[in-house]
């Protein structure tokens, strides 16, 4: 990621030689290239390693993360939903932890490993999570259902972890498994099918399965 | 969202040079809040200086006894700090009690101090709103006022700040860390951080241009039994309509922010000094000079009933 810094300042010198080497012609014609040379963004180069493999990506800096996996990874398991972070479908893994990717930027994850929908399972080997899902019916349109997936895995190991919620009696003791702690930490991925109390059963399931 | 270009700062005193010096120039950190916002074109940086390799993603006991929180510590990390969760209940309990488990992962320490409102009008690029474009008015006062401020606000501006996390720091008396790009550093009380909107409600911190908050500093525990008591129009995932943040002594001392009702987080150390008289003397002085709108009136009780729930939480 260093390069990057140093992409920047390259091209910041390229800039400013770009306004010295048009000085001898007219002045139009020097703010025409000054212009025009602003406002094109290079794309920055980086490396995503996404669900195990290395994948070198030149991009524009304002592609989200969200849109380097589906537009430019061609990954289209991770859905766009309100692309705000308010409804959870794009929620990935970077580096084991579940975020928004439709707010973050590619740029600022250079070298981090992602782990996607379909980076968790397979339809021949899928994941315990999504088993569940099938298996007490978490999901009815399925648009959200990847981001409800990734989240419920994450949640998980957040209880696991010991990471507090706003569900959690004693904050010096560990979270439990309780259905109360499965919701509330749930709250940040919408399904407006309305699935909640299906997906809380599959997240229970496996909860209760030896890791 | 507009063109920017970007890069990683190396050190703190390059990141506030860059963005002082650079004109439309801004830090980025979680990026929960401002990527919101740059994709709505209410924040238009032209370059973003990403802050996360700057070591500022530690928590460190001072020497005084307290923590000194670094600016990227993300909320997640923070809330499950033992040391945190241990001294400071109340802090812990204000990150749970906001946002998702996702952005909790990503939101920082220093970005949650500076996130921006949720007022609707603010959001509303065809509304007027004096924050997002200084003189244009406030549609927000005469307009659905639900949410808004009812203390602190002014004939110009009546967006709530709509942190959790702040109300929390406010009621510990946290000190807010910067440095600027002559490397000169300070230490902002919280109290002092977050501005009232006066007749620049664009104005929302003390921070100069180019300022960059390094840490957050909390004094040494103060014991006490420690609460955040949310209420907003779901269980989970809203912001607060009103939100307490207590600390409560055993003999009935101690200390009360509120959030949810004010430009920022409101405490008074006055209206502290008459909890043992219960939570109807406590909201009368915390709440004086209220100027509510029609639609908001409801938050001035719901003031006083919050604390009284807090209250008798603290004696069971």
């Amino acid at each position: 990621m260093k390069d990057q810094r140093n992409l920047q300042l390259t091209r910041r010198d390229v800039l400013l030689s770009a306004v010295t080497a048009a000085l001898p012609m007219v002045a139009g014609a020097a703010q025409a290239e000054t212009i025009r040379s602003v406002t094109d963004v290079r794309k920055l180069p980086l490396t995503l390693r996404v669900n195990g493999k290395d994948r070198e990506l030149e991009l524009d800096p304002r592609t989200t993360l969200l849109d380097s996996l589906q537009e430019h990874l061609h990954l289209s398991g991770t859905k766009k939903g309100c692309d705000h972070g308010q409804c959870g479908a794009c929620t990935v893994l970077v580096n084991g932890v579940r975020i928004n990717s439709c707010l973050s930027l590619a740029v600022m994850h250079d070298g981090d490993s992602i782990t996607t929908i379909e980076g968790l399972g397979t339809p021949d080997n899928l994941h315990p999570m999504q088993a569940a899902f099938i298996k007490h019916d978490g999901y009815q349109c399925g648009y959200c259902t990847p981001g409800q997936i990734c989240s419920a895995v994450a949640v998980l190991n957040e209880i696991k972890a010991g990471i507090p919620s706003h569900a959690t009696g004693d904050l010096t003791g560990s979270p439990e498994t309780s259905n109360v702690e499965m919701r509330e930490r749930m709250s940040g991925n919408i399904c407006r099918c309305g699935a909640y109390s299906n997906i809380a059963e599959a997240m229970a399931e496996v909860a209760r399965s030896p890791a | 969202m507009r063109e920017f270009t970007y890069e990683r700062a190396t050190s703190t005193l390059d990141a506030a040079r860059i963005v002082t010096q650079l004109k439309g120039a801004k830090f980025i950190a979680g990026g929960t809040n401002l990527l919101d916002l740059m994709k709505l074109e209410i924040e238009t940086p032209s370059h973003l200086v990403d802050l996360q390799d700057l070591g500022l993603d530690r928590i460190e006991e001072t020497a005084e006894g307290g923590l000194r929180i670094g600016a990227t510590v993300t909320n997640t990390r923070l809330a499950s700090d033992p040391r945190v969760r241990r001294g400071y209940g109340v802090l812990a309990r204000a990150i749970v009690a906001g946002a998702s488990g996702q952005l909790r992962n990503k939101a920082t320490t220093g970005g949650n101090l500076l996130q921006r409102t949720r007022c609707p009008y603010f959001y509303d690029t065809n509304q007027a709103c004096n924050k997002r474009m200084p003189g244009s008015g406030c549609a927000a006062i005469a307009g659905v006022s639900r949410q808004l401020a009812v203390i602190g606000g002014s004939a110009d501006c009546i967006a709530t700040n709509p942190g959790d996390m702040a109300v929390a720091l406010r009621a510990l008396d946290a000190l807010v860390e910067t440095v600027r790009l002559d490397g000169q550093t300070r230490a902002i009380a919280i109290a002092d951080f977050h501005r009232l909107p006066g007749a620049t409600p664009h104005v929302e911190t003390a921070l100069e241009p180019g300022e960059l908050i390094t840490a957050v500093t909390l004094p040494p525990p103060i014991g006490g039994r420690h609460f955040y008591q949310k209420v907003r129009d779901r269980a989970s995932y809203a912001f607060a309509l009103v939100s307490v943040a207590a600390v409560i002594h055993e003999n009935g001392s101690g200390r009360v922010a509120v959030g949810g009702i004010a430009p920022k987080p409101w405490r008074l150390e006055v209206a502290e000094a008459a909890l043992p008289r219960g939570a109807g003397a406590v909201a009368d002085a915390l709440m004086n000079g209220a100027q509510p709108t029609h639609d908001n009136a409801f938050k001035v009780p719901l003031v006083e009933r919050t604390l009284a729930y807090v209250m008798a939480q603290a004696k069971g």
